[in-house]
């Protein structure tokens, strides 16, 4: 299901497989391929494997199993500093006993540049992080920001055709993180670099990334392009894990034609789409987004399902209403609708009909 | 607006000013009496006994107390003049006082040290005191014709004033001629200034060999897991927890003719029996000891440095490009000079000062200018010890400057 836009493969993950201690796995079978221009963002929990994932990219774990390539070169032997590849990291490790203006010409010095050369090319770099005016400083005297810049300033300063980002924007607030993404998404596509991000902030992957792979327990759940993750979530970990999700446990009862029908604990029965539920009996997690669930049945097309819930919290929040219901015995499920003309408040204990398009609710494994 | 001139004031109507500086004044003071037992005890501790180690060092009054009537008349000569009958009137009285008061040997010991073997004159004559009617020259010169040379009248008229700078003169290898100019002393008796310089040559090799020793310690320290590096922490602390005398006698067992290594050695045949190695009672065994018993300074404070250095940095340089050479020479080095700097302070000021190692294993060649300073002492000439300490704090002084200089005070991590 995954789309494939980009057809060459830049970087590959092949069987790559990763123990730290002999014991466990913590990469188990990796198979990835990473366009050329590509913005991949590896998302998950902590503890998921993704800094072990793009440590063995930029050489400095080796894969226990299998083999990676970079331009269709085994890099598996090649030491970290012949790699070429930019690195970003999440606490930027610029070197404290050099200037601004040195630490972006240290990778062109190891690299033999001359002195004009390497002005030019520094000069170059700080402008694109509108950082012109800081050569001079130290990183102790920049803020946070500014030191996230200088970072990304180095990691492109030697033309890397591949940067690696490990949770970059990691230690900003809110409102900078959403500027830098911008200004690293933006400079992506100016400058046309293969960007490998690492993060665990979910609004930060969907906005920024071509795909996303979705990372747990050492294995990718799901790559795919944010709208795909978002819309159709391929196993209860990623609809769990990507935007709010609401969970209805059931048994398929029956399952036909691309659609399901779903006993619920309660015994209701509903109407979902199979996903990765296969047959008759089998136990599964009905997911359904917040934002998808109708409040006045009546906007529904004609035929489709409803069931009754029991107002238990209401939240306004300005722009949207966030009601807490209880549906078929579950306590969390939770729906948003917009503050629009004519739309009600709800009052806790009322009693209420909700209804969803059957496309929307989607029979996944029980988890 | 205006209002930006006009005096801030608090609620109550006071000037802002003056109610802030009140209350930092309260602050103040009532920081200045949590510090005050501890400035309390630098004072006695430090600054007092320093102050009195210059003070003696350029003051003596021994003869100056106890011979006033002659001191006078150096006071009102010039130097180099030839004592006259007044002089020796004046030295006579003074005598005469000294005999009375049993202080001619006070006296004797301060000329004693600008001039050697001028004691046995002073005791002599003091016995003889009673003698010394007019005409006094020819009774002095009954008990003694020294009381002739005009070396003996200079070191008195050295000794005569309570202020001198006689003992760093000492101290530099100088004398003071008969006529009071100042020369250098024989070639064969100038032992301070090389031996100055060779304790500093010495501290800096000694702190080089600990810096080399001690930076792979230190590094494999910071990078062990936890539970081998406090092993290994243990190993080195060690030697803190045993008696300095009992560490420097194993090195004297491990190290003599007859000792372990050179036995092995022996044994081994890489050398002859009548090959063996001096390494002990010499220069080589000053440093040996001395290596051994100052490299946990070097490593702490190195240690100290090298656990916090994020291993980010070592890996951004090599996803820059550097080699790991470049990478420690460019950036892992740097990052470790205030460990380095501090280590090799300590080790220094230490070495400089050290003086119970190389008494003991140093044999001839390998005593240190602090042996000096306790030969002094063990004499009981205090303010020549008290020059020749105070020297050393001047060197050591001038090392801090020029480190401060060259790489910077606030580059210096102690722990
Ligand atoms: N050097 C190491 N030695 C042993 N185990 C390690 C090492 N580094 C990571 N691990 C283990 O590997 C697993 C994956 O770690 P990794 O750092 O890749 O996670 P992550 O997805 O980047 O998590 P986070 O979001 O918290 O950064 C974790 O269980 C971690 O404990
Ligand atoms: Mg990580």
């Amino acid at each position: 299901m995954s789309s494939e836009p980009h057809n060459d493969s830049f970087v590959v993950f092949d069987h790559v497989q990763k123990s730290y201690d002999g014991e466990t796995l913590v990469v188990k079978d990796l198979n990835l391929r990473i366009g050329k221009g590509e913005f991949l963002t590896m998302l998950g929990p902590s503890g998921s494997g993704k800094t072990t994932c793009l440590m063995m990219l930029a050489g400095f774990e080796t894969a226990t199993h299998g083999e990676i390539t970079l331009d269709n070169q085994p890099i598996n032997r090649v030491p970290p500093h012949k790699r070429g590849i930019g690195m970003v990291f999440q606490n930027y490790a610029l070197f404290p006993h050099m200037t601004v203006g040195e630490n972006l010409a240290f990778p062109l010095e190891v690299r033999g540049m001359g002195r004009d050369e390497r002005e030019a090319k520094i000069a170059r770099a700080l402008d694109m992080v509108q950082m012109g005016k800081f050569a001079n400083r130290r990183p102790a005297q920049l803020s946070g920001g500014q030191q996230q810049r200088i970072a990304l300033a180095r990691a492109l300063v030697f033309d890397a055709k591949l940067v690696l980002m490990d949770e970059p924007l990691g230690a900003l607030d809110k409102q900078l993180r959403e500027h830098m993404q911008f200004e690293i998404k933006h400079l992506h596509e100016s400058l046309g670099i293969t960007v490998v991000y690492v993060t665990h902030d979910q609004g930060e992957a969907l906005t920024m990334s071509d795909r996303v792979a979705v990372f747990n327990d050492g294995v990718i759940q799901q790559l795919a392009a944010p709208a795909e993750l978002y819309e159709a979530p391929q196993n209860s970990f990623v609809a769990q894990f990507i935007g709010e999700n609401n969970k209805l446990s059931g048994i398929i009862e029956e399952i036909a034609d691309g659609r399901a029908r779903v006993r619920l604990a309660t015994g209701e029965t509903i109407d979902a789409t199979p996903v990765n539920v296969r047959e008759k009996g089998q136990k599964t997690l009905v997911s359904i987004r917040p934002e998808r669930v109708e409040v006045k049945p009546e906007a529904l097309p004609p035929g489709t399902q409803t069931i009754e819930a029991e107002v238990l919290e209401f939240i306004y929040m300005g722009d949207i209403f966030r009601t807490r219901l209880r549906v078929a015995g579950s306590d969390e499920f939770v729906i948003k609708s917009r503050n629009a003309q004519g739309q009600r408040q709800l009052r806790p204990g009322e009693k209420i009909r909700i209804g969803w398009a059957p496309q929307d609710a989607r029979a996944l494994d029980p988890l | 607006m205006t209002a930006a001139h006009q005096t801030l004031t608090t609620a109550d109507g006071r000037p802002l000013k003056a109610a802030l500086v009140r209350a930092q004044r309260r602050a103040r003071r009532r920081a200045f009496l949590l510090v005050a037992p501890l400035l309390v005890f630098v004072l006695l501790t430090f600054v007092i006994p320093i102050g009195q180690i210059l003070y003696r060092s350029v003051h003596h009054d021994g003869f100056s107390a106890n011979a006033p009537a002659v001191s006078e008349w150096f006071a009102a000569t010039a130097p180099g003049t030839e004592p006259d009958e007044a002089a020796f009137a004046a030295l006579a009285a003074d005598f005469k006082a000294m005999q009375a008061a049993r202080t001619a040997g006070v006296a004797a010991t301060r000329v004693n040290y600008t001039l050697p073997e001028s004691r046995s004159l002073f005791t002599k004559t003091a016995r003889s005191a009673d003698d010394l009617v007019p005409p006094y020259r020819e009774a002095f010169l009954a008990i003694d014709a020294k009381w002739a040379s005009p070396a003996v009248w200079q070191a008195m008229r050295s000794s005569s004033s309570a202020y001198t700078g006689d003992f760093y003169l000492a101290s530099a290898d100088f004398e003071r001629a008969e006529d009071g100019s100042i020369h250098r002393v024989e070639e064969t008796q100038r032992i301070y200034v090389q031996l100055y310089l060779k304790t500093f040559a010495l501290s800096a090799l000694i702190t080089v060999i600990c810096l080399l020793l001690a930076f792979p310690v230190a590094h494999l320290l910071a990078t062990l897991p936890m539970a081998k590096a406090n092993l290994l922490m243990i190993l080195v602390l060690l030697p803190f927890w045993t008696s300095l005398l009992v560490r420097t006698t194993s090195w004297i067992v491990l190290l003599q003719s007859q000792g372990v290594i050179n036995s092995a050695l022996v044994a081994m045949g890489v050398i002859g029996d009548d090959g063996r190695l001096p390494m002990i009672y010499n220069q080589a065994g000053t440093i040996i000891v001395m290596t051994h018993i100052l490299l946990p300074f070097m490593i702490l404070p190195l240690y100290s440095v090298m656990r916090v250095i994020p291993p980010g940095y070592a890996r951004a340089a090599r996803s820059l490009g550097a080699t790991s050479w470049t990478t420690f020479r460019r950036i892992y080095l740097p990052l470790t000079l205030p460990g380095m700097g501090a280590g090799a302070m300590l080790v220094f000021i230490l070495a400089v000062g050290y003086y119970i190692t190389p008494a003991l294993v140093g044999g001839a060649d390998g005593q240190l200018f602090s042996n000096m300073i306790q030969f002094h002492m063990s004499k009981s000439n205090w303010s020549m010890a008290a020059a020749l300490s105070s020297l050393l704090l001047v060197g050591v002084l001038i090392l801090y400057w020029l480190y401060d200089k060259l790489i910077g005070i606030d580059n210096l991590k102690l722990g």
